[in-house]
């Protein structure tokens, strides 16, 4: 695209992020392997042990037993995979949205910006509670539902970028040369969006990851005995008094994820910003 | 003793000096033309003397004013010197002022800020000063947000702003460049006028404007000052060789520049054949139709160069674009080679679009950021002559960057690798690839310094003795079309007021607003700078055309007929112009 | 500006009847009835109960006979609660929430934008980037990590504040459950506040107001504030449909009986009316405030106000 490797390495912020998030990502994947239990065991032996070396609890056990590392490990992989898919179901309907409307300006553009206009001002995070009651709590659907409310910002934020570039002269230029509407669309127009694609899809994902978290602390989400680090959170708020690290310690990397993805996405905001202004 | 005194002044940013070694004077009530072409450091010099640089800026030397050093200042002794005694006035009076604020309000704020007047008093001294700088019904003014403002009076705003203090000195950035000519000229009379013993250093790339309004000029060429003296020795008998070049690049419409077999009629066939043209389009937020170009007939043949001139509110951009096709004809037929041509681009005939081509104004807009310069170039080759092989097009890719003169390894150059020179001919050569017909200039040289400019020209001269190619060139500056058109075309609020071939409108124009263009363009020559006609007014806002002969509210000439009845086109002594009394008034240019 | 403002009254409305139609739709979608928990009823006397809630009727008699009800504020009774209405339901916990959403807000905009203005004067210093740190954190932990956290401090283990809701009075006991819904906002207005300003202290006409002689306090105070101001105002909407949503989490970790816990409750306990009540009562709500938001940008903005 044009960007210089040098740009991105040598932001600190983006690498740092970037780094812990991968690191996490592979911790998710490796841990479970070495640890010797399973997230689903119980062991009333063994309740609400704190974490220690010993017995290779290395995050200690909940309230049935079970190993809160090898949880932990399933809670983080199961946020990140429900963040991504649903920040890539968003993605797909805000950007065929917003650049549909973007392009066709005009009357067209007027009708598809009030609609999404009327649902912003919906309080969604409402509906998508009510859907997950009415419909029992459908893995599928907490996608659906993620992916439903994200949208609306990609729509706008792809929208306005559109609109820009169909006034930009060399769109024009493109116009008189008797280049095609597809090959303007697919040479001129869609490789100016991925900039502001990407920015906005490492922002969208830490929204996912809160709605998962926030439906899943109502007991709303990820149903047992699978778990998400909003899950964890949740049972951890019951043993607030008695075992506190059954709560700090997903919630902890809960927030440090969190934390990654914005800073991410505010340095690769910043990276955009500057090579638009030129 | 100099009021201001700049030795040795250096700007640096990183290790790139944009100002190195800048020495120069300005003594009290006098005015200094600061001249130079973009880039070589005027305006950073100009912020260097208010402490405006951005943090990422290190200076070194010397400023002094009045003996202070104002490099070592502290922002306190900065800000009680700035507006009181040293003022600014930017380029662009809309990006100046803030657009939140009155006028009345942000002016007033610097009575207060410097404790020289309050409440109503304050009111009534900048109220006064609105009055003084020419704006019409001050009063309201007063109340007013910039954005209701035209360009002419947001710029008086901000010179009332500036001079209300009485400071010492005025610096004035570009101040006219924003603005159409006639204003342009306007402005710089004020200036001249009303700064009474304020000094001023008027910083600019116009020589003409140089010319004609300061008693000294300092020539800077990257962040250097090469030269310095009275205004009209310096011009008569330049010491440095960037001053001669300066001058040399400079267009002038006064000296005989023009081309061969530009006098009298132009034989060829018609290539272009735009018959009552008008181009109307819907008001924001209402459902009025504001009227952009009427009734326009033009033939433009083959081989010809058609210069269209006129400032904002003329018309011409909008014109442009509807015979391209890329905006609507309200009424009109377009017809190339004597085929009439469908009203929207999409619809027409892929062999038309290649022979109608249009450079733009912005270089580095008008080119895709993610495309390389090469495939930039290419791309009218993929859609017109999709059978050639790879090897053939490179060839011809090559073939047109050598054409424009630029090297071949440009090749795979992103525009934003590009200067603005550099990417305007990237430009051409897309236009020129498929070897149009017809090429349209939209103010292609406008953004481009002296020596580019004249290179771009001479460039777009070569191609049209070579192939034939009709250009239509757009332009606010008659100096710029004197040197490269066979006819001259002048718009005035969206109707063609006089077209005749170019020696005789620049020698005997019939319209008096072309005389008015004539009068207002600089001209970088001390001795024949002074003593024109400044025009007053501007041109009327779209919203509310006047009756009548539109440019009658600024006309010397204007009878009762002119308020009523609007001109039609007619021919005199083989000019077509659209004015009541053109054969009564004599325009020539003495 | 009065047809601006009109324009934007009349374009709520659609807004607010397609959230009623969605609404009920959705309530009336679920599979399983309102009555279906319950221990099993002989079939007559379901008939009976059906009937006084109308839930023989066909759909669309259902809705009309719901969306006039609403036209004059009667949301029908609730399924759960035998003897009380949803109006009156509502009506006892707005109050407690209206005032615990109240206090949020104004403690987010004054520490919010406070704490924005300083880190943009101080743009790179150590102070600046402390408070944005702090704000990306504030920004990056879940409004419920955070309560039980604070819970878990200073109730819990310092004892300072109280931990629950009930049994306690006075000042105190909002101040946990106010600080924890405001802090994702504080953090996002900070941002914000600090980006805005940044950006228009680097506009033209603020290098003008400097070359003027104004200093910092003048520029920020006349000419930079306003305009710095609007992207926060636009920001509120969303701010207060954030503080909303989050008031279900907050009322629920605190035992505090708003109406977000009434909320969770009657969706947990399929009390249609009751849900379907609160979600009209929070979409008006909503759309509400973004009007005044909408005009209060018109008041500063004088582009929109003159044409």
């Amino acid at each position: 695209m044009g960007a210089s490797w040098a740009n991105v390495r040598g932001n600190r912020a983006l690498v740092v992020s970037a780094g812990i998030l991968i690191v996490t990502a592979m911790l998710a994947v490796i841990g479970p392997l070495i640890s010797p239990y399973d997230y689903l065991s119980t062991n009333f032996d063994a309740l609400l042990r704190a974490p220690t070396m010993a017995d290779m609890h290395l995050f200690g056990t909940d309230d049935l037993g079970r190993d809160l590392f090898v949880r932990t490990m399933l809670g983080i992989r199961v946020t990140l995979i429900v963040a991504i898919i649903a920040s890539i179901v968003s993605l797909v309907i805000g950007v065929a949205y917003g650049a549909t409307a973007g392009y066709f300006g005009g009357r067209v553009d007027a009708v598809m910006m009030r609609l999404v206009d009327t649902l912003y001002a919906m309080p969604f995070i409402f509906f998508v509670i009510l859907l997950m009651v009415v419909f029992e709590r459908n893995f599928l659907l907490i996608f659906v539902a993620i992916g439903a409310i994200n949208w609306l910002d990609m729509a706008r934020i792809v929208r306005g970028q559109t609109l820009s570039l169909r006034e930009r002269e060399f769109v024009d230029a493109a116009r008189l040369t008797g280049v095609s509407s597809a090959r303007i669309i697919a040479r001129h127009i869609a490789p100016n969006l991925v900039g502001v694609v990407v920015v906005y899809v490492t922002l969208t994902i830490p929204q996912a990851i809160l709605v998962e978290s926030f439906l899943s602390f109502l007991g709303l989400g990820i149903q047992e005995p699978q778990t998400s680090l909003g899950a964890l959170v949740d049972a951890g708020v019951n043993q607030l008094e008695r075992a506190s690290w059954t709560l700090l310690i997903p919630a902890t990397l809960l927030a440090v994820i969190l934390m990654c993805f914005n800073f991410l996405g505010d340095a690769l905001r910043d990276l955009f910003d500057a090579r638009q202004t030129r | 003793m100099s009021l201001l005194e700049v030795s040795g002044l250096g700007i640096r940013y990183g290790t790139n000096d944009v100002v190195a070694g800048l020495s120069f004077s300005v003594d009290p009530g006098e005015s200094c033309g600061l001249v130079g072409e973009s880039g070589s450091g005027k305006t950073q010099t100009a912020l260097a003397i208010l402490g405006l640089l951005p943090a990422a800026a290190t200076s070194s030397g010397s400023i002094r004013f009045d003996g202070i050093e104002l490099l070592v200042a502290d922002e306190d002794e900065m800000n009680a010197l700035r507006a009181e005694r040293i003022a600014i006035v930017f380029q662009d009076p809309m990006q100046a002022l803030n657009p939140y604020l009155r006028i009345g309000q942000q002016i007033r704020r610097i009575l207060l800020q410097h404790k020289l007047a309050s409440g109503h008093e304050a009111n009534d001294r900048v109220i006064e000063m609105l009055a003084r700088v020419g704006l019409p019904d001050p009063k309201r003014q007063f109340g007013a947000y910039p954005h209701q403002l035209s360009g002419g009076m947001r710029q008086r705003a901000m010179i009332a702003s500036a001079l209300i203090t009485e400071p010492d000195l005025l610096i004035a950035d570009e101040p006219t460049t924003a603005l159409d000519v006639t204003v342009q000229a306007q402005i710089l009379e004020l200036l001249a006028s009303i700064r009474d013993d304020t000094a001023l250093l008027l910083i600019t790339h116009d020589l003409g404007v140089v010319a004609g309004h300061c008693e000294r000029t300092l020539v800077i060429e990257q962040g250097g000052l090469v030269e310095e003296g009275l205004t009209r020795q310096v011009f008569a008998a330049p010491q440095s060789r960037h001053m001669a070049q300066l001058l040399a690049a400079a267009p002038r419409l006064d000296r005989d520049g023009m081309r061969e077999g530009m006098r009298g009629e132009f034989a060829g066939e018609t290539v272009l054949d735009i018959r009552a043209a008008a181009v109307s389009f819907r008001e924001r937020g209402s459902h009025r139709r504001l009227q952009a170009v009427r009734d326009f007939t033009l033939q433009v043949r083959s081989g010809e160069t058609v210069a269209v001139v006129g400032e904002s509110g003329s018309g011409k951009s909008s014109l442009v674009r509807a015979v391209l096709g890329l905006i609507p004809l309200q009424t009109g037929v377009v017809s190339f080679l004597g085929e009439r041509l469908p009203d929207d681009v999409r619809s027409r005939a892929l062999t038309v679009k290649r022979e109608l081509q249009l450079v733009f104004q912005d270089p580095v807009g008008s080119l895709n950021p993610q495309m390389r310069a090469g495939d930039i170039i290419s791309e009218p080759l993929l859609v017109h002559a999709p059978t050639l092989r790879d090897g053939e097009r490179r060839r011809r890719v090559l073939r047109m960057l050598e054409k424009v003169g630029l090297p071949d390894s440009f090749v795979s150059r992103y525009p934003h690798e590009l200067s603005g020179g550099q990417a305007q001919r990237v430009a051409i050569a897309r236009a020129l690839v498929m070897k149009p017909s017809v090429l349209i200039c939209d103010e292609a040289v406008a953004a481009l310094d002296g020596t580019v400019r004249n290179q771009v020209m001479a460039l777009l001269e070569g191609v049209q003795d070579e192939t034939g190619l009709s250009i239509i060139f757009i332009s606010h500056d008659l100096a710029v079309v004197r040197g490269i058109s066979h006819r001259v075309l002048v718009m005035y609020f969206g109707r063609l007021v006089e077209l005749a071939d170019c020696a005789s409108l620049f020698t005997r124009p019939l319209h008096p607003y072309t005389r008015a263009l004539i009068d207002a363009v600089p001209v970088p020559d001390p001795a024949v700078a002074r003593g024109k006609q400044v025009i007053a007014g501007e041109v009327p806002s779209i919203v509310t055309p006047p009756s009548g002969c539109a440019f009658h509210p600024r006309c010397a000439y204007a009878h009762e007929r002119c308020i009523v009845e609007r001109p039609d086109e007619r021919v005199v002594d083989g000019v077509t112009v659209a004015c009541h009394r053109a054969d009564e008034i004599d325009l020539t240019v003495r | 500006m009065l047809r601006y403002t009109l324009l934007r009254l009349l374009g709520a409305i659609p807004t607010l009847l397609l959230v009623i139609v969605l609404a009920f739709l959705l309530v009336h979608a679920a599979p399983g009835g309102p009555f279906d928990d319950e221990r099993v009823l002989p079939p007559a006397i379901l008939k009976n109960i059906e009937a006084t809630y109308h839930l023989d009727e066909s759909l669309p008699q259902q809705f009309w006979r719901y969306l006039s009800g609403v036209a004059r504020g009667d949301f029908g009774p609730s399924y759960r609660y035998r003897d009380l209405t949803v109006s009156q339901l509502i009506g006892s916990a707005f109050p407690v929430s209206l005032r615990l959403g109240a206090m949020s807000m104004l403690l987010a905009v004054i520490v919010g934008v406070g704490a924005g203005i300083v880190a943009a004067l101080r743009q790179n210093t150590m102070a600046d980037r402390a408070i944005m740190t702090v704000a990306m954190t504030g920004i990056s932990i879940p409004i419920f990590v955070v309560a039980p956290v604070l819970v878990l401090l200073f109730a819990v283990k310092l004892h300072w504040l109280p931990a629950g809701w009930s049994g306690n009075v006075g000042l105190a006991r909002w101040m946990l459950p106010v600080v924890s819904l405001a802090l994702p906002q504080i953090a996002y207005i900070a941002r914000l506040t600090r980006a805005s300003l940044i950006d228009v202290l680097g506009s033209d006409f603020v290098r003008t107001a400097k070359a003027q002689g104004l200093g910092t306090v003048a520029i920020v105070r006349f000419h930079a504030l306003k305009p710095a101001m609007l992207p926060v105002l636009s920001f509120m909407g969303p701010a207060i449909a954030a503080v909303l949503t989050g008031s279900v989490v907050v009322e629920e970790v605190f035992g505090i009986p708003g109406l977000g816990q009434f909320f969770v409750r009657g969706a947990l306990n399929r009390d249609y009316t009751l849900v379907l009540g609160i979600v009209i009562f929070y979409a008006a709500l909503i759309i509400f405030l973004n009007l005044i938001v909408d005009i209060l940008y018109g008041v500063i903005d004088p582009r929109i106000r003159y044409r």
